[in-house]
């Protein structure tokens, strides 16, 4: 028993810095914007008092132009595109340079690379790729488009009311489905070398390789993959707010929570960065548990 | 003992970090008698050099004040409102801050963060010096919380004369039909965008110009102070005439910053932009002078104000030396200092034209003999969650042009942030 002990209390000696860190500043400040979320709280002034889920029913009820609601939307829209844009696209590259392809070093590096730059400085790029200017003010795609004599594709791309947001998932796409074509890479080099052979010998033709030995392998990695890139769209900021300065079309709940602090609207803030935190929690939590058991089996 | 020794290095290291911010608070500005912490977001440029010319008013008059530079850069100013709000929540404000004049301030005043000065303003003869429509604008409740230090006129229509006297165009429009006639000549000579306009606020500049146009000023200052209703038939005229006049504009506006339209103007690619004065100043520092500039159309001679000005916060340290920052603030020499570099106008009436650019110097004169209206998007007319509503109403009228839409958005913004009946 005092064996135990001893071996119990240097462990945990060691582990509390990080424990009182953690619950500090990461489990207290989420705790606090919770508790701020259910008070009347303005400005700078101290806090009138409890209003039980009143911030949270007025972002649904008494929101003008019903913008968080229209903020979720614009959430959903992206998210869909963006995913199924990562994931497509991963996917394809990651075939293309599965099978130990020439200079494979070289492409992984060219298709990675985006994810090396920083959201605020694609998003500054993209700005001016998406310039809305059209005939002779147009800039980057537009004016690509023009050149060619493809005018009928020129759009004022993010500023277009019916795919003002789906443009807008478009830098979001470009800057992180290498990263996508990366896990997808891992995935095909931890399928045992064995099945591919075993599946050829059968006389199986590519196609059916990929589709009934190869993809059912890669079902954890797909699954991950859709958790990853969905809890990035959910809090996508910084690209959105650099690409379009974040107007009406194209806000999100993230921008919307910024916006809102702007006006010193702290309680209403809260309750939106909460409500944020509870659907991130509702696509991460179940992955984490899943990861969790698959680490313990393994 | 390798590692003993780094152990102690950082130990060290973190106690002077400690060490340091504990020697800061018992350092705080504003301590003693002496100092006076001003706190602004006047950090440079134009802005910088206005501070700079009114210090040199104040060390003079001030003599036993020691003024306190409590500066916070960057975020045109929201990086500085942030710091304020924490530092008045923690009851440390600094002995006075700068804020827009007018409605803007009433978050502090309603949070009772901020002292009455009305009895100073009689004191110091403020009272004459101000013209009538501002002390209006600026009395909450029978009371005067600031002290403006300058004033920007909203509803200037800025022209490129050449673009103008290509299309024809050789007299300034006094009517919104005037004003239509002449953008529809310049579309047929050519000029696919005759006005040019950005995002956000400055949509809701042009909205408000076109506002005192068709509802005329007193009726204007009501949509603010309660007394017009925002769901009125004239206000759907309104939105509709505010819809025509969008189709003038260029297409990428919600892209675009006042300066990126104010680019459009000086390539020649629109006749038109409605902009604040500052816009004389920038044009000036560009080089271009090819610019023309008159009231927006239908506005007469209502001047669309918005300021700067200086408040005492309760609990402010030094309330002595902070009065004497006020009355040299509200002085004629201390306008007249701030405002020729600033590259805006006194608020004072008194103060002489000598020194002022030509542009200032007219509006000097506008500035007497106007009708005074405040301006939501810069504060003088809304609280900031009322400007915040009102953006998000108009971003969205920008994209769909739903006019029914658009009204009853503002008039539920009125509603929720507006004076309560």
């Amino acid at each position: 028993m005092r064996h135990r002990r001893r071996t119990w209390i240097p462990g945990l000696l060691l582990i509390s810095p990080s424990l009182i860190l953690l619950a500090v500043f990461v489990y207290g400040l989420i705790g606090w914007t919770v508790n701020l979320s259910l008070q009347d709280r303005h400005n700078a002034r101290p806090a009138k008092g409890y209003v039980g889920l009143d911030n949270y029913t007025k972002l649904f009820t008494s929101d003008i132009n019903d913008r968080f609601t229209h903020s979720l939307k614009n959430l959903v829209v992206f998210t869909l595109v963006f995913m199924a844009g990562t994931i497509v696209l991963g996917l394809i590259w990651a075939l293309l340079l599965e099978r130990r392809a020439k200079a494979e070093g070289f492409w992984r590096t060219v298709y990675l690379f985006p994810m090396a730059v920083s959201f605020v400085a694609s998003g500054v790029v993209w700005r001016w790729l998406m310039n809305t200017g059209q005939g002779d003010s147009a800039g980057g795609i537009n004016a690509i488009f023009h050149g060619l004599g493809l005018g009928f594709l020129e759009s004022p791309w993010w500023t277009d009311p019916d795919w003002g947001m789906a443009a807008m998932a478009v830098p979001a796409i470009w800057q992180l489905s290498g990263y996508v074509m990366a896990l997808f890479l891992a995935g095909f080099r931890g399928i045992p070398e064995e099945l591919r052979e075993a599946a050829v010998v059968d006389g199986a033709t590519t196609f059916q390789l990929y589709r009934q030995v190869l993809f059912p392998q890669l079902t954890p990695t797909i699954l991950s993959a859709l958790i990853i890139t969905g809890h990035m769209s959910m809090k996508m900021f910084d690209l959105i707010m650099s690409v379009s300065g974040a107007q009406w079309l194209t806000e999100v709940p993230a921008v919307y929570v910024w916006q809102t602090l702007l006006t010193r609207d702290y309680a209403k803030a809260a309750a939106i960065s909460v409500f944020l935190l509870l659907i991130v929690a509702v696509v991460v939590v179940p992955y984490l548990i899943h990861v969790n058991r698959s680490e313990k089996r393994s | 003992m390798r590692l003993s020794r780094r152990v102690a290095a950082l130990a060290v290291a973190f106690g002077t970090m400690f060490a340091t911010v504990a020697c800061s608070s018992s350092e705080e500005p504003g301590e003693g008698t002496k100092k006076v912490e001003v706190f602004t977001w006047w950090a440079d440029g134009g802005e910088k050099a206005g501070l700079d010319g009114l210090v040199g008013v104040f060390k003079t008059d001030c003599a036993d004040y020691e003024f306190l530079n409590g500066a916070v850069a960057g975020g045109a100013g929201s990086n500085a409102k942030q710091v304020l709000a924490s530092r008045l929540q923690q009851n440390d404000p600094p002995d006075t801050f700068q804020a827009h004049a007018g409605a803007e301030l009433s978050d502090y005043i309603n949070d009772d963060q901020l002292e009455d000065l009305s009895a100073q303003y009689t004191e110091w003869g403020l009272t004459n010096a101000f013209p009538k429509g501002l002390i209006d604008n600026l009395t909450v409740g029978g009371k005067i919380y600031s002290v403006p230090a300058n004033i920007h006129r909203a509803n200037v229509l800025w022209s490129n004369k050449t673009v103008l006297a290509k299309a024809g165009i050789t007299k300034d429009a006094t009517t919104i039909d005037g004003f239509f006639a002449d953008l529809d000549k310049l579309k047929a000579a050519g000029v696919a965008a005759p006005l040019a306009l950005g995002k956000d606020w400055t949509q809701q500049m042009l909205f408000e110009a076109l506002l005192i146009s068709k509802l005329g000023p007193e009726k204007f200052n009501g949509l603010w102070n309660g007394s017009t209703p925002w769901t009125g038939a004239e206000m759907t005229a309104a939105i509709n005439d505010y819809k025509r006049l969008l189709t003038y504009t260029n297409k990428d506006r919600d892209t675009f910053d006042w300066t990126d339209a104010e680019k459009l103007l000086m390539d020649g690619k629109a006749a038109y932009q409605l902009m604040g004065d500052w816009e004389a100043a920038d044009l000036d520092a560009k080089g271009f002078k090819d610019y023309g500039w008159s009231v927006f159309p239908g506005n007469g001679n209502v001047f669309q104000w918005l300021a700067d000005s200086f408040v005492l916060p309760k609990g402010a340290k030094n309330a002595d030396g902070t009065k004497c920052w006020l009355k040299t603030v509200g002085s004629a020499t201390g306008q007249a200092a701030f405002n020729q570099k600033k590259g805006s106008i006194p608020a004072r009436t008194d103060v002489g034209t000598d020194g002022f650019p030509a542009y200032q110097q007219a509006a000097m004169a506008d500035w007497k003999t106007a009708t005074q209206v405040p301006s939501c998007p810069h504060g003088s007319a809304c609280a900031q969650t009322w400007q915040g509503a009102v953006g998000s109403a108009q971003g969205k009228f920008s994209s769909d042009g739903d006019v029914a839409a658009l009204q009853t958005a503002l008039a539920s913004a009125a509603a929720e942030f507006g004076p309560k009946k």
